[in-house]
C-alpha cells in the first residue's frame, strides 16, 4: 500500500480497501522504522491523526474533497506551518512558530491532504547535500537497498549515501514511502537533486506559478516550491491543485490552464528535442552520459526530432548564480536580528552586540559565509561589478533559453546532476560552497531564466544508486513538459522501494526490497530498458 | 594650504556668504491600511496592535502594494506638476536598525513615481510686508516608501523598547532641490505643502503628529560658487521651528567659516555605503494614462489610471486664493490669511452671505479680529465662540449706522467673553447704540472746541488734520457712541 502512487491510493481510499487513519498510521510507523535516515525534523503525528479521522468521515460520507483526500505528505521545514515549528534546520529558527501557513501548504490542507511532518534540510537552503542543517545530516532511503548494499558491499553505518539538497528531507520522504508526495523548495535545484539521488519525480514549476507566500525565502526572485512524488502523473495532479495567482504573492500569474490529468499517452513523434552541448560539462560521469544518450536515442527512434542545441552563456551561469544568490540572502538575513523572533542572545551589553552575537550563534558557517560575501557584492562600490554584472548575464542566460526554443526546440534533455548520490564521508570532504558549484551546475541556469523543469529518475548505476535525467520546458509550458517526462517515465522502468526497514530496537537494517512498475512495463514491453 | 586660503578668502568677504536650503519631506500617506500590508494606520493606537505579519518582517511574508498609496502619491505629484513615471521600481535599501524590521526599507530611490514637478509658494516682502512674493521650489522627485517603526529608549533600565505599528505606513518622500535660501522661504514653502495635501486629501500633515516630517539641507556658499558642505536639520515639529533652525544654521555655517574654520558633516556617514537591490518580491510598478492604454486582460479595478486622477483633483490652494481676490476684490495678503486657516474661508464666505457689507469691509473683520482671538488662544476656526451669523449680525448693526465701529469692537470682544449673546442684546444691554442727538453732540462738541484752542486756531489756519484729533476726543467723551458723520459735520462747523 504504501508504495503506490497518489493515483493509485487514492483509488484504494475512495473503494474502501483502505482508511485515511490506517493509512496515516501505516506511514507513521514507517516514519518511525525510517527514524535513521533522519528525514523529518517534526512529525506532526496528533494532527496527521486527527486529519485522517475527518478524511474518514468525507470519504465515508462519499463527499470526498477532491484526488488528495486522505493523503499523507511531507513539507520542508522552510515553509510556514501555522502552530507547527518551521525551523528552516537553524538554531536561529530552532523554537519558532510562524502564525500562518504557507499557501501551497494551505491548498493541500484544503484538499484533506494529511500532514506527516516537516522534513530534514540544509539550513536556510543553502546547500546540495541535506548535510549542514543544524538537525544533522539526511540519509539516502537507497543507501539500505538492496542494490546499493549488494552491489558496494557497503557496511550500513558508515558508506550511506548523501540524498542531495537542500530538500533531502523530503526526498528521502517520499522515496522511503513514508508519504506519497512532499513539498520542496527550489532555488538553484533544490528539489530536482535530491529528487534525482532519492530515485523520485521532481518538479520546478514556471517561477510564479506557484505562491512563495509563507516559504521562507533563499533568493526571491528564483525560489519556486517544488513539487516530489513517485509519479510525472502525481506531480501533475499536484501542480494542478497549487498552481495559479496567489494575491499575497506579487510575482504570482495565473495558471494558462487548469491542469487536470496528463493524457495517458504523449505523441512525441512531432516534438523537438534539445540536446545543450553545454552539458557535456567536465565530471559528468559515463553512467549519466549514457542515461542521457539511452534517453535521447529513445526519442530519435519514437521519431521525435533530436537535435544539439547550444546555450552559450551556460558556462557563467553558476558563478552569476552565487553571486545573486549571496546578495539577496544577505538582504534576506538581516531580519533575523533576534527582536521580533527567532534566537536572542544572552548578549545585552548593547542593541549592536546582541545583534551580532545572536546571528553567531544563530546561523551556520555556510549561511554566514554567504551573508558576508554577499554583503560585499552589494557594497555601493561593488554592487556594479558583481550585482548588477551578474543580472546582466542573468538576462544573456534567460535569452539563451528562448532563442533555443524559439529555433522549435520543445524540450531540452540534460543530466539533473553530475553523478549518482556521493557517501556522506566523500561529500563532507569538500565545503559547501564547492559542493554547490559542483551539485547545482546543469540545475540553476533554469532558475536563472525562470523556467520549469522536472528530473525523472531513469535507472540505477552500478552502485545501485538513482540517476535521474531533466527536461526544461519553455516558461508556462509545465503541462507538456510532464506529459513529455511521462513518456520517459513510462518507458524507462526506473524501479522503486518498497519493503523492509531498519528496525529501530537492535539496530539492524533489513534491505530494501526492489519492485519494478508492472503496469508500464507490461503496456509497453519492448521499450522497457531496465538496468539493475 | 587651500583649506586656510578658503577660510581666508570667506573670511575677508563673509558679506557673500549665503545660505542654500533644500528640503527632504516625508508625507505620510492618508490611507486606511498600510503601503505593503492590510494592518490600519492609526495615530496613537495601543504599542504593536496595528502590526501584521509582514510588518514584523516574519520570514515568508511578501509586500502587497495597496493602490490607494499608489493614487495618493501620483495625485500628489500631478499637484505638483510633476511628470508621471509611467514604469518606476521598488528597491531594498540596506540598513540595520532597531525600528527597521526587516533590515532594509523598500523605497522606489533609483526610479522614483514622479519626477520633475514644482511647488509654487509665496513669502511676503515690501516694508509693511504685505507685498506677496512668488517663489518656485524644484521637486526633484516623489518616491513610495515605507515608514519606519519607533524606538522608544529607556536609560533608566539600559531599555530599547520598539513599537511597529508605524512599520510600514505608506510614505511619499518629496525631494526638492536646493534652491531655497533661508528658513521663511522653507517654512512658506512647507506650509504650502501642507495646504495642498490636505486639500488633496493625500495626508492629513499634521507636523506635531509626525504625518509631515521635514528635514533640510543646508549649506552656505557664495553665489556662483560650488555649494559648501551640507549639514542636515532634522526632527522638527513645527514650520515656526524649521524657520528658525535652519537659519540659525545658516548663521552658525557663515560664522564658523568666519572664525576660519570647516563645517562638519555628522549625520548618516553610513549611509554612503548602504547598498541597494532591486525589490525581488514586487514586479515593476505600472501606471497607465488613460482607460484607452489599459492592455487586455487587465482588470479595470486593478488598474492606477492617471487620468481618472487628474479629473478628481480638488480645488488647490493657489487657486482658490486667486478665486477669492477676483471674486471678493481683496488683497492676495488677505487672501493667504483666509486660506491658511483651515475652515476660515468657509467662515467668510457665511459672514458674506448673512451681511449686505462689502466683501472688502467684511475681510478685516475675519482676519484680524477673529484670527487675532483665535490665534492668542491658539484655537481653530471651528472653535470659535462667535459664529459666522452672529458676526454678520454684528456687522449688520455697524452697517447700518447703529453702532460706530469703535463700538463695534468692543461688542465683538463682549461676545467673545459671553457665547450666546447676540450683538443686538450687548447693545442693549450695554447702552451702546450710537449717539445721534444732535443737542447733545453739539454740547459736546462745543466743550471740546472751547478747551482746545490751539487746535482749533491750526484747522482755522488750514491743516485740517487736527479736525481728526478733535473727532477722537468727541469720542472718548462719549466712549466711542457718537455718530461720526454727525460730529464731523458739527465740528467742521465751530472750526470754520
Amino acid at each position: 500500500m504504501l508504495g503506490l502512487t497518489i493515483r493509485e491510493v487514492s483509488a484504494a481510499l475512495r473503494e474502501g480497501r483502505i482508511s485515511p487513519t490506517e493509512l496515516c498510521r501505516k506511514c507513521l510507523n514507517r516514519i518511525k522504522r525510517t527514524r535513521h535516515l533522519n528525514a523529518y525534523i517534526a512529525v506532526t503525528e496528533e494532527l496527521a491523526l486527527k486529519q485522517a479521522g475527518e478524511a474518514e468521515a468525507r470519504l465515508l460520507r462519499g463527499a470526498p474533497k477532491g484526488p488528495l483526500d486522505g493523503i499523507p505528505f511531507a513539507v520542508k521545514d522552510n515553509f510556514c506551518t501555522e502552530n507547527i515549528k518551521t525551523t528552516c534546520a537553524s538554531r536561529m529558527l530552532k523554537d519558532y512558530t510562524p502564525p500562518y501557513t504557507a499557501t501551497v501548504v494551505q491548498k493541500l490542507l484544503n484538499q484533506g491532504a494529511i500532514l506527516m511532518g516537516k522534513t530534514n534540510m540544509d539550513e536556510f537552503a543553502m546547500g546540495a547535500g541535506s548535510t549542514d542543517g543544524a538537525f544533522g545530516p539526511v540519509r539516502n532511503p537507497w543507501s539500505y537497498a538492496a542494490p546499493y548494499r549488494e552491489r558496494t558491499g557497503a557496511a550500513p553505518d558508515s558508506d550511506w549515501v548523501v540524498t542531495g539538497g537542500s530538500s533531502g528531507g523530503s526526498a528521502a520522504a517520499v522515496a522511503s514511502l513514508t508519504s506519497y508526495l512532499a513539498l520542496g523548495s527550489d532555488t538553484g535545484g533544490s528539489t530536482r537533486n535530491p529528487g534525482a539521488l532519492c530515485g523520485v519525480v521532481a518538479l520546478k514549476p514556471t517561477y510564479g506559478l506557484l505562491s512563495r507566500h509563507g516559504l521562507i525565502p533563499l533568493v526571491n526572485s528564483m525560489d519556486v516550491p517544488g513539487i516530489m512524488t513517485r509519479s510525472v502523473s502525481d506531480a501533475a495532479i499536484v501542480l494542478g491543485i497549487l498552481q495559479g495567482q496567489d494575491t499575497r504573492d506579487s510575482t504570482t500569474t495565473a495558471a494558462p490552464s487548469s491542469l487536470t490529468e496528463l493524457p495517458e499517452h504523449f505523441d512525441v513523434k512531432n516534438i523537438c528535442v534539445g540536446i545543450p552541448q553545454e552539458y557535456h560539462a567536465p565530471g559528468l560521469s559515463e553512467e549519466t552520459l549514457a542515461q542521457w544518450s539511452r534517453v535521447a536515442d529513445m526519442f530519435e527512434r519514437a521519431g521525435a526530432r533530436v537535435k544539439r542545441v547550444s546555450l552559450p552563456h551556460t558556462q557563467h551561469s553558476i558563478v552569476c548564480y552565487h553571486v545573486l544568490c549571496h546578495a539577496e540572502v544577505a538582504s534576506n538575513m538581516a531580519r533575523f536580528d533576534g527582536l521580533e523572533y527567532g534566537h536572542r542572545s544572552e548578549e545585552d551589553s548593547s542593541t549592536e552586540a546582541m545583534y551580532a552575537s545572536s546571528r553567531h550563534e544563530g546561523f551556520n558557517d555556510v549561511v554566514r559565509g554567504r551573508i558576508l560575501s554577499g554583503n560585499y557584492f552589494l557594497l555601493k562600490q561593488n554592487s556594479e561589478h558583481y550585482f548588477v554584472k551578474a543580472q546582466r548575464v542573468r538576462r544573456l542566460i534567460a535569452e539563451d533559453f528562448k532563442r533555443a526554443f524559439g529555433s522549435g526546440v520543445d524540450v531540452l534533455l540534460t543530466p539533473t546532476t553530475l553523478a549518482d548520490a556521493a557517501r556522506y564521508s566523500d561529500f563532507t570532504q569538500e565545503d559547501n560552497r564547492t559542493r554547490s558549484a559542483q551539485e547545482d551546475v546543469f540545475t540553476q541556469p533554469v532558475n536563472m531564466a525562470g523556467l520549469p523543469a522536472v528530473s525523472v529518475p531513469t535507472a540505477l548505476s552500478s552502485r545501485g544508486l538513482p540517476i535521474g535525467l531533466q527536461l526544461i520546458g519553455p516558461a508556462l509550458q509545465d503541462k507538456k513538459l510532464l506529459g513529455v517526462a511521462q513518456w520517459i517515465e513510462q518507458r524507462v522502468g526506473f524501479p522503486s522501494i518498497t519493503g523492509a526497514i531498519k528496525h529501530m530496537q537492535d539496530g539492524s537494517f533489513d534491505s530494501f526490497i526492489i519492485r519494478h512498475c508492472p503496469c508500464e512495463i507490461e503496456m509497453r514491453p519492448v521499450l522497457c530498458f531496465m538496468t539493475c | 594650504n587651500a583649506t586656510n586660503n578658503n577660510n581666508d578668502n570667506s573670511r575677508s568677504d563673509p558679506q557673500q556668504l549665503v545660505g542654500v536650503v533644500g528640503l527632504e519631506v516625508h508625507a505620510q500617506i492618508n490611507s486606511n491600511t498600510k503601503l505593503f500590508s492590510g494592518s490600519s494606520v492609526r495615530f496613537s493606537a495601543p504599542p504593536n496592535s496595528l502590526v501584521s505579519p509582514f510588518d514584523a518582517s516574519l520570514p515568508g511574508t511578501l509586500p502587497v502594494l495597496n493602490k490607494r498609496c499608489v493614487e495618493a502619491a501620483v495625485m500628489t505629484a500631478l499637484a505638483l506638476n510633476c511628470t508621471i513615471n509611467k514604469k518606476s521600481l521598488f528597491d531594498r535599501k540596506h540598513y540595520f536598525y532597531a525600528d527597521l524590521p526587516a533590515g532594509y526599507q523598500i523605497t522606489q530611490q533609483r526610479r522614483p513615481i514622479a519626477v520633475d514637478g514644482t511647488l509654487t509658494y509665496s513669502i511676503l516682502g515690501g516694508k509693511k510686508r504685505s507685498q506677496v512674493i512668488r517663489r518656485t521650489s524644484t521637486i526633484k522627485q516623489i518616491q513610495l516608501e515605507q515608514d519606519s517603526g519607533k524606538s522608544l529608549h529607556d536609560d533608566l533600565r539600559s531599555q530599547t523598547l520598539i513599537d511597529l505599528n508605524r512599520a510600514g505606513v505608506g510614505l511619499m518622500e518629496l525631494v526638492m532641490e536646493p534652491d531655497m535660501s533661508c528658513g521663511e522661504e522653507a517654512a512658506a514653502a512647507v506650509r504650502e505643502l501642507q495646504l495642498i495635501l490636505q486639500a488633496l486629501g493625500t495626508c492629513q500633515a499634521n507636523m506635531s503628529e509626525g504625518q509631515l516630517r521635514v528635514d533640510a539641507n543646508v549649506s552656505v556658499h557664495k553665489p556662483g560658487e560650488p555649494l559648501g558642505v551640507r549639514t542636515e536639520v532634522k526632527n522638527i515639529n513645527s514650520v515656526r521651528f524649521l524657520s528658525r533652525a535652519i537659519d540659525y544654521e545658516i548663521q552658525r555655517h557663515i560664522q564658523v567659516l568666519q572664525r576660519g574654520g570647516t563645517v562638519q558633516n555628522e549625520t548618516r556617514a553610513f549611509d554612503s555605503k548602504s547598498g541597494f537591490m532591486p525589490e525581488p518580491n514586487l514586479p515593476p510598478l505600472i501606471v497607465y494614462e488613460d482607460n484607452a492604454s489599459l492592455p487586455t486582460g487587465i482588470d479595470a479595478c486593478q488598474a492606477v489610471v492617471v487620468q481618472e486622477i487628474r479629473a478628481g483633483l480638488p480645488e488647490l490652494p493657489s487657486i482658490k486664493r486667486d478665486r477669492l481676490v477676483q471674486t471678493y476684490g481683496i488683497l492676495p495678503e488677505h487672501s493667504f490669511t483666509l486660506v491658511n486657516e483651515d475652515g476660515l474661508v468657509e467662515y467668510f464666505e457665511a459672514v458674506l452671505k448673512a451681511t449686505t457689507k462689502e466683501p472688502r469691509k467684511v475681510i478685516g473683520w475675519v482676519t484680524n479680529e477673529l484670527v487675532g482671538h483665535l490665534k492668542q488662544r491658539d484655537m481653530s476656526v471651528s472653535q470659535s465662540p462667535i459664529s459666522p451669523s452672529a458676526l454678520a449680525e454684528l456687522l449688520e448693526r455697524q452697517e447700518s449706522g447703529h453702532i460706530s465701529s469703535s463700538v463695534a469692537k468692543q461688542v465683538f470682544q463682549e461676545m467673545w467673553r459671553s457665547p450666546g449673546k447676540t450683538a443686538s442684546q450687548i447693545i442693549q444691554e450695554q447702552d451702546l447704540g450710537l449717539v445721534s442727538d444732535a443737542t447733545q453732540l453739539h454740547s459736546i462738541c462745543q466743550k471740546v472746541v472751547d478747551s482746545h484752542p490751539v487746535e482749533v486756531h491750526a484747522i482755522r489756519n488750514g491743516n485740517k488734520k487736527v479736525l481728526n484729533k478733535l473727532m477722537g476726543l468727541v469720542q472718548k467723551e462719549t466712549k466711542g457712541r457718537a455718530d461720526p458723520v454727525l460730529v464731523r459735520a458739527i465740528l467742521q462747523e465751530k472750526t470754520s
